[in-house]
């Protein structure tokens, strides 16, 4: 009988990710909710020191299950590799952080067992014993609770920023930590992944920015851009966008804000003609003072905004530009 | 080469949305449709890849009789022919069940490429295409940025996590999910549009392809749908714009004390 909750830890070169440890404190809760056991898995080649890491947290175990050809991440490793300790620990529950590398393998690994994935989950809900899992649909306008009607174990990410790292329980004592023997002879790796890089140096270093105006597709086209370049100069603002704004060429990719681009706490960030979806807010809700400029009321950006105008913002943005001229003069 | 790209029609992106009658979906009274960003980026690219080593293009997708608004148009932007799944039995809030429906209906193509979307711009589970590749016994790639075919396979450049990318290098046939703007989206020509018109759209239904109603169970499911609760509390500011920026400017200020 399927029993306890597997935590899934992502690390990348022997380095323990960070958002695991937000899916550790989702897990923690639900396994204290459901009085669960909670242990963990981490897979990969050489991956002692974040087991170690993860022992040291409130859980039950720990395994490790490493393999040569763990070294570097593939969907055929990994899906093959976790498969094996799912189907010997039977868990009722798999708990991953919503990363582009679960991204990647976590919907192969629960099709090859025939079970279902509730990907991107922001919360859970307990209602009388049953387990809903709450994820946001059309770009974060909308909240669904999400029923499961198979048999275990039931699949799980969190969405990044969704639990906060810093509450992870510490344990009373190191949790045991045992190694888990992998049979990867008859695994192929079809993927052959090449080294990891980045694209030429960021030139612009958003992060140390104290006020930031961005810009989102609202603005409509490249010739409008001016506006915003002005009303970031009156303010004293560094320029930035959203992605659709840099996928068009309209500013380079050192500008972008968002899961794929920096990730800003600014004093002042605003936000003009940006609709909000999760991408471009996981990268500046940590933002002290948000201000969102949108003609649509309904936009997620006014659900994390301190500070909102509803409205055109080709006639908001110039007055505001006048307004900042004024009170420098 | 041939490639075969799914599609999925959402509602626009400026659409104003409605919780439905029942709570569990939005109200699809009086929406307008379009194709999903992810795969309008991912149809381009198919195109870009045939325009350079020749080839098909098959475009399939799932829904009502409004999707074809949408096949028409990859059909008229240059796709080949296309595969319209029906039937209402494929219609679900699963990703397994339509991935189900699609490998029913891809089983006796020829492809050497599957392309989809990222994910959907309506419900966003960034699955349907992994799910697909299993079940296909494919080898994927997600949230690719760049196509190379070359002779023994395919390079493609994945986008990784904060900046990082990486090729990998994999066998076809395989399964690719492409991220958005990774290229520039054309529009359909008036030549195209007249050409398209003699394009074939099979359509399938389930019985086509030996899909049950075993296989239309939904494993997971919506049970309520509403609108996000604020986390933080948004004070709008009123007024006309010369009005309002004057009081914002005041808030920031003396308020927030950004500057």
């Amino acid at each position: 009988m399927s029993q306890g909750i597997l935590l899934f830890v992502e690390q990348r070169d022997g380095v323990l990710n960070r958002t695991t440890l937000e899916a550790l404190v989702a897990s923690q809760q639900l396994a204290a909710g459901m009085s669960e056991s909670l242990s963990a898995a981490v897979l990969g080649s050489g991956v002692s020191a974040v087991a170690s890491e993860i022992a040291a947290k409130k859980l039950d175990k720990v395994y490790i299950a490493e393999d040569s050809k763990l070294a570097e991440y593939t969907p055929d490793g990994y899906t093959a590799a976790l498969r094996q300790v799912i189907e010997k620990l039977d868990p009722r529950y798999v708990i991953f952080s919503h990363t582009y590398q679960v991204r990647d393998f976590a919907p192969r690994l629960t099709a090859a067992l025939g079970k279902t994935f509730v990907g991107d989950c922001i919360g859970y809900k307990l209602e009388g014993g049953a387990l809903l899992l709450t994820r946001q649909i059309f770009q974060g306008k909308i909240n669904t609770d999400v029923g499961v009607s198979t048999e275990p174990p039931i699949f799980i990410s969190f969405q990044t920023g969704s639990y906060r790292a810093d509450q992870a329980a510490a344990g009373e004592s190191t949790a045991q930590i045992e190694n888990f023997t992998l049979d990867m002879s008859g695994v192929e790796l079809r993927a052959k992944p090449e080294e990891k890089f980045q694209e030429a140096k960021q030139a612009v270093d958003l992060t140390q920015a104290e006020r930031i105006v961005s810009v989102g597709r609202g603005i409509k086209s490249e010739e409008n851009l001016g506006l915003v370049k002005d009303l970031a100069e009156a303010l004293g603002a560094e320029l930035a966008a959203s992605r659709p704004i840099c996928d068009n060429e309209w500013l380079p990719m050192d500008r972008q804000i968002g899961s794929s681009g920096q990730t800003v706490a600014p004093k002042l960030y605003l936000a003009v003609g940006i609709s909000g979806a999760i991408q471009h807010v996981v990268g500046m809700k940590n933002a002290q003072t948000i201000v969102a400029i949108n003609k649509d009321a309904e936009a997620p950006i006014f659900d994390i905004a301190d500070y909102g105008i509803v409205g055109d913002l080709f006639e908001i943005v110039p007055a505001l530009i006048a307004e900042a001229k004024k009170s420098q003069g | 080469m041939n490639i075969v790209v799914c599609l999925k029609q959402v509602p626009k992106k400026d659409s104003i949305l409605r919780i439905g009658a029942d709570q569990k979906w939005i109200d699809e009274r009086d929406l307008s449709y379009e194709m999903s960003e992810a795969d309008a980026y991912a149809l381009e690219e198919a195109l870009r890849q045939k325009e350079k080593h020749g080839g098909e293009v098959i475009v399939i997708s799932s829904g009502p009789e409004r999707v074809r608004q949408s096949i028409k148009e990859a059909l008229a932007k240059g796709a080949d022919r296309a595969i319209h799944l029906t039937d209402p039995l494929f219609n679900s809030g699963d990703p397994a069940v339509i991935a189900r429906a699609l490998a029913g209906a891809l089983k006796n193509e020829k492809f050497d490429l599957i392309f989809t979307g990222l994910q959907s711009d309506d419900y966003g589970f960034a699955q349907v295409g992994l799910i697909l590749a299993e079940m296909l016994g494919l080898p994927s790639a997600t949230i690719v940025m760049e196509v190379q075919p070359e002779d023994s396979g395919v390079r493609v450049k994945r986008e990784l996590e904060s900046g990082w990318f990486q090729w990998v290098k994999l066998p076809m046939p395989a399964l690719l999910t492409i991220q958005s703007g990774i290229n520039q989206l054309r529009y359909a020509t008036l030549k195209g549009i007249m050409a398209a018109k003699k394009k074939e759209i099979k359509e399938v239904k389930a019985a086509d392809i030996g899909f049950t109603e075993s296989d239309a169970i939904s494993a997971q499911s919506i049970q309520r749908a509403y609108f996000p609760e604020k986390t933080k509390r948004t004070e709008i500011i009123e007024g006309k714009p010369a009005e309002a920026a004057a009081k914002l400017m005041e808030k920031l200020r003396f308020d927030a004390r950004v500057f």
